[in-house]
């Protein structure tokens, strides 16, 4: 009987602390970004053709001239990417060197999206199969890194970069020319 | 009252179409995304590992099912590493190291996911001790007889 009495609380106190595991996680905001493995680590090898007519492509050479750098990953038909054209306005504005990758895009239409949104890029590389966003840890447009002069991933930024957050970006870059 | 069904109408509509963020692109699928490869037990080993990479446009999707144009680029990976003679093994460690954990349907023991190994375990030997039990005390039972 006493045994029985024992169990029955235990159960009680189990099926509290599953209920309470619920609450917990349940009011955790919900966050699907997929940050990238590579920060801190050298950029991969590539070799990107140029998209735009009068631009250079991008390859990995490119990012160890050391001068550190703003990599933007961005397509023309990626509708974050237009909102996030005033904040790159911005940081070039501010001195940052900002260079592109422009994924699964024709050149038209990029042509079409820089005429209209602004073109803040210094290069501009085509990656048709979005194997240097993979290689890199991308999981989505648009998405910034930061590279240091050396080639080194320094800090990703998920999603459009809104207002707010561009002295934090300014601050990495920043630090990355150090 | 009007004005809070007319409030509670926008929202439902909002929730039925929810803003396309993931407009598509104008691009032709990669070559391999869609194509088989010629070797069927390549092909196999390819099928095989894409059913257990997670899609990272739609995260509840393997890239073999996901028709996004980036599952699509993903598959076309897989498949000319697989071509290449990399081994799936390989070809996930490769992902994982961009992507972490997130990308692999394939839980491995960590600090995070232990418990996932454990509780089982812990579980069926609770159990087994108490079947146990009861049986030796039947049979205690019949031997008092």
């Amino acid at each position: 009987m006493r045994n029985l009495r024992i169990g029955l609380w235990a159960l009680v106190a189990v099926v509290i602390g599953l209920f309470a595991l619920f609450a917990i996680q349940l009011s955790r905001p919900k966050d699907d970004s997929v940050e990238s493995r590579m920060i801190g680590k050298p950029v991969p090898e590539f070799a990107l053709k140029p998209i735009v007519a009068g631009r250079p492509g991008l390859t990995s050479a490119d990012l160890k001239d050391g001068q550190p750098k703003l990599l933007n990953i961005f397509a023309s038909w990626c509708v974050p990417c237009a909102a996030e054209a005033p904040q790159l306005a911005e940081l070039e504005a501010h001195g940052a060197d900002i260079v592109g990758v422009a994924i699964r895009d024709r050149p038209e239409d990029v042509a079409r999206f820089l005429d209209f949104y602004g073109d803040p890029y210094s290069r501009i590389g085509g990656d048709d199969l979005s194997e240097v966003q993979i290689d890199i840890g991308s999981s989505g447009v648009p998405e910034t890194f930061i590279v240091d002069g050396k080639g080194t991933i320094r800090y990703q930024h998920i999603g459009d970069i809104r207002e707010d957050d561009v002295p934090l970006l300014l601050q990495k870059l920043n630090e990355a020319a150090k | 009252m009007k004005a809070l069904i007319a409030i509670g109408m926008v929202m439902m509509a909002f929730c039925a179409f929810p803003l396309s963020v993931f407009a598509q692109d104008n691009m032709p699928p990669a070559p391999y995304a869609y194509r088989q490869l010629d070797d069927p037990q390549q092909e196999r080993k390819a099928r095989e590992l894409m059913e257990t990479l997670r899609c990272l446009t739609c995260q509840s999707q393997s890239i073999a099912d996901s028709d996004a144009p980036m599952a699509g680029d993903m598959r076309h990976q897989v498949r000319t590493r697989i071509a290449a003679g990399q081994e799936p093994a390989q070809i996930r460690q490769w992902l994982m190291d961009r992507y972490g954990d997130y990308i692999s349907y394939t839980p491995r023991v960590n600090s995070v996911t232990w418990p996932l190994f454990a509780i089982p375990a812990i579980v069926l030997l609770l159990a087994g001790l108490a079947v146990w039990r009861r049986i030796g005390r039947r049979q205690n039972y019949k031997g008092d007889e």
